[in-house]
C-alpha cells in the first residue's frame, strides 16, 4: 500500500514499482471476488423465493381419503392428490390373470419394477398393496398427458391404458411396454389400505419413509 | 485468437460504440478532484433503486391485487413462501434507504448550488424523479391492504378530490368509480409497476444531464484545466465503492436485525373499512409533507402548502439570483439554509406525532420558514451579500 500511495518521487522508486505491478492487480482481483461472492449471496433469496410455499414442508396434511365401496370390479375412478389425477381401479380376476401371462414380461420395458417408480409395498407383480386394488398416478411418463382407461370389454378382457398424445401403452397395472414412447412405469403413490373399502393415498403403512418427490419420474 | 476478437470488437465499435462511450463516461470521464463525501449519494439512490425493482420483481410474482387475496398473499409471502420475508424486507428496508438518500442528495444540490447554471435541467429531472419516487412509494404501500395502507389511500384520496377542476376527474380514473375497490387496487398496482420502471429512464436523463455539464464540486468553482480534475475509475469508483459499503451495512442491519423498525404494526391488520385506526401515522419519509397537511387549518390551503413545499423547490434555480454557487462562499445564507434542513428535520418529527400543542405550532413555525427561505430569504439575499473573494473571483473572470 504504502508504496503505491507514495508519489514516485525518485526514479529508484518508480522502477520498483514497475517490478510489481501485481500490486494493485491483486486487490483489484480481490474487490472483484468478494463483489461476485456478494452477488452470489444476494441471488439466492430472490432465486429462493421462485420456489414458492413449498406447503409439503409447513406440515399441512396432504393425505386423501378414497372410498372404493361404490367401485365394481373392471371399474377405475379418479381421485386428486397433490393436483394429479389418481387412478383407484378394482381389478377382475381376469385382469388380474393377464398381469401374469409370461410372454407379457418380453414385451415390457420394466416388468418387475426395478425403477424407482413406486413404494416397497408396490414392487411385486401386481404393483400394488393387495392384488385387487391397483392405485396409480395417471400421468404418462413421456410427456406428462393423462392416460385414458380403456376397460376390461368383451375383446380385451385384461383393460389396459392409452396415452392420447404420443401413443404410450401400460398394461392395467402400469407397465410401460416397449414399443412406445413412454420410457418408465406409471408411478404409484404411496398408499395404506384402512378397511375393506377404504384407502388413503399420501402415507404408505409398508414404506412410511417413501417420498414421491424421489422417484425416477412424474 | 486476439487478432480475431479485436477484430469483433472493431466490428462491434463501428455500429454500436457502447464500450467506447462507456470508457468515456465512466472510465475516463472527469471529475472534480475535491468532492467529498456527500457526493456519494446519488450513488446510493441508484442501488436502492436497482435493489427496490430487482425485490419488486421478486415479490410481484407471489402478490394478488385484490381485495380478498392481498393482504393473505402479504401474508403468505412473509410466513411461507421461501426466503419470502427476506425478499420482502429488502423492498421496504430499501424505500427508507432510498428516501434517507434522496433526501441528502437534494440538500447537497441546495447547499453547494448544484441547482444553478449550466446544470438547471440535473436540477429538475432530479425533482421530477424524487416526485416519482414518492408516487411510487405511496402506490407501493397501498399494496398490502393494511389498515394504514387503507385509510392513508382514503385520505390521500379525498384530499385529491378537493384540488379543484381536475380533482375528481382524476380520481374516479384511478379509482374505476367504485371507491376503493378491487378496481382501484389493481390500478394502483399497475401504476406502482409503471411508474417504478419509468424512473430508470427518467434516472438516464438526470445522468444524461449530468455528463454534459460535468459534476459540482464542494467549492462551486468549475475545474479549469486537467489539474484538477481526475479520471472517474478509479478514484471515485473506489471513493462511491467505501461509502457504499457504509451505506449497505446500515440497509443489513435494518434488513436483518430490524425489519419492522420503520414500518407500523397497525398495516398487519387487514383493511377494514368499518374501522379507521386510532393513531395515523405516515412513514417517515412522508411525515414532513404529512405535518405540513396538518398545520393548515384548512382543506385545501394545507393540500396546496404541502404540495407547493415541493413545488417550490423547481423554482429554486431562478429563485437564486446569486451567480455564487456553493454556500461556503456565501456566509449569509449559510445559516439560512441550515436552518432550512433543521426546519425539514422539524416537520419531519412533527408529522409523527399527534397534531396538538407544541407539535402542532412547531409545524407551523417550520412551514413558515420553508416558505420564508425560499420565497424570499433567497431571492434577497444574492443583493447584500459580499461572496468570499474566491467564490466570487471566480465568477467575475468568466
Amino acid at each position: 500500500m504504502t508504496q503505491d500511495d507514495a508519489p514516485p518521487s525518485s526514479s529508484q522508486q518508480g522502477l520498483e514499482e514497475e517490478n510489481h505491478p501485481r500490486r494493485r492487480d491483486v486487490l483489484a482481483t480481490v474487490t472483484l471476488g468478494m463483489g461476485c461472492a456478494g452477488a452470489c449471496a444476494l441471488a439466492y433469496p430472490f432465486l429462493n423465493s421462485l420456489n414458492g410455499t413449498q406447503s409439503s414442508r409447513i406440515g399441512e396434511d396432504d393425505t386423501v381419503e378414497v372410498d372404493c365401496s361404490k367401485l365394481s370390479p373392471g371399474q377405475q375412478l379418479v381421485v386428486t392428490w397433490r393436483g394429479w389425477p389418481v387412478f383407484v381401479q378394482r381389478r377382475t380376476p381376469e385382469m388380474l390373470a393377464s398381469l401374469r401371462v409370461p410372454e407379457l414380461a418380453h414385451r415390457l420395458r420394466d416388468p418387475e419394477s426395478k425403477m424407482h417408480q413406486q413404494p416397497q409395498d408396490a414392487i411385486n407383480w401386481h404393483r400394488s398393496v393387495v392384488p385387487e386394488i391397483g392405485v396409480l398416478i395417471g400421468i404418462c411418463t413421456h410427456l406428462g398427458c393423462v392416460p385414458s382407461f380403456d376397460a376390461p370389454s368383451s375383446g380385451d378382457r385384461s383393460g389396459k391404458y392409452a396415452c392420447p398424445c404420443h401413443g404410450s401403452q401400460f398394461d392395467i397395472a402400469g407397465r410401460a411396454y416397449k414399443d412406445a414412447p413412454a420410457p418408465y412405469n406409471l408411478p404409484v403413490p404411496p398408499v395404506t389400505i384402512i378397511s375393506d373399502q377404504h384407502l388413503l393415498i399420501g402415507k404408505s403403512k409398508g414404506d412410511p419413509d417413501f417420498d414421491i418427490a424421489t422417484i425416477q419420474q412424474i | 485468437m486476439t487478432d480475431k476478437s479485436q477484430d469483433l470488437s472493431r466490428w462491434v465499435e463501428k455500429r454500436l460504440p457502447i464500450v467506447s462511450s462507456f470508457r468515456r463516461e465512466y472510465v475516463d470521464f472527469a471529475m472534480p478532484k475535491n468532492l467529498n463525501y456527500l457526493w456519494n449519494f446519488g450513488a446510493f439512490a441508484t442501488i436502492s433503486l436497482g435493489m427496490l425493482l430487482l425485490s419488486g420483481i421478486f415479490l410481484a410474482l407471489n402478490y394478488s391485487p385484490t381485495v380478498s387475496d392481498a393482504f393473505s398473499s402479504i401474508e403468505t409471502m412473509d410466513r411461507q413462501v421461501a426466503s419470502g420475508w427476506l425478499v420482502r424486507s429488502i423492498h421496504m428496508g430499501g424505500v427508507s434507504m432510498l428516501f434517507a438518500a434522496l433526501y441528502v442528495h437534494v440538500a447537497r444540490g441546495l447547499y453547494y448550488g448544484s441547482y444553478k447554471a449550466p446544470r438547471e435541467l440535473i436540477w429538475l429531472t432530479g425533482l421530477g424523479l424524487l416526485l416519482m419516487v414518492m408516487i411510487t412509494a405511496f402506490a407501493g404501500y397501498i399494496l398490502p391492504w393494511g389498515q394504514m395502507s387503507y385509510w392513508g389511500a382514503t385520505v390521500v384520496v379525498n384530499a385529491f378530490n378537493t384540488v379543484p377542476l381536475i380533482g375528481k376527474a382524476l380520481t374516479s380514473w384511478l379509482m374505476g368509480g367504485e371507491g376503493l375497490g378491487n378496481a382501484a387496487l389493481h390500478r394502483i398496482y399497475v401504476l406502482h409497476f409503471l411508474t417504478a420502471f419509468s424512473i430508470i429512464g427518467v434516472v438516464a436523463l438526470h445522468i444524461a444531464t449530468l455528463h454534459v455539464a460535468g459534476s459540482n464540486n464542494p467549492t462551486g468553482i468549475d475545474p479549469e484545466s486537467s489539474d484538477e480534475t481526475v479520471p472517474f475509475h478509479p478514484y471515485y469508483t473506489s471513493k462511491d465503492g467505501l461509502g457504499l459499503c457504509f451505506f449497505l451495512i446500515v440497509y443489513a442491519v435494518i434488513v436483518f436485525f430490524a425489519p419492522d423498525f420503520l414500518t407500523l404494526a397497525e398495516n398487519y391488520v387487514q383493511a377494514n373499512p368499518l374501522v379507521t385506526p386510532q393513531d395515523i401515522t405516515p412513514e417517515w419519509y412522508f411525515a414532513p409533507f404529512y405535518a405540513i397537511l396538518r398545520a393548515v387549518p384548512s382543506k385545501l390551503g394545507g393540500l396546496i402548502l404541502a404540495t407547493g413545499s415541493i413545488g417550490v423547490l423547481f423554482a429554486v434555480p431562478w429563485l437564486d439570483k446569486s451567480p455564487v454557487r456553493s454556500a461556503k462562499s456565501r456566509p449569509l445564507l449559510r445559516p439560512a439554509l441550515l436552518m432550512l434542513f433543521f426546519s425539514f428535520m422539524a416537520l419531519g418529527f412533527a408529522g409523527m406525532h399527534p397534531p396538538a400543542g407544541g407539535w402542532l405550532w412547531l409545524s407551523r413555525v417550520a412551514v413558515f420558514y420553508w416558505y420564508l427561505y425560499f420565497l424570499i430569504l433567497l431571492p434577497l439575499q444574492s443583493r447584500g451579500e459580499t461572496a468570499s473573494s474566491l467564490g466570487f473571483a471566480k465568477e467575475g473572470r468568466e
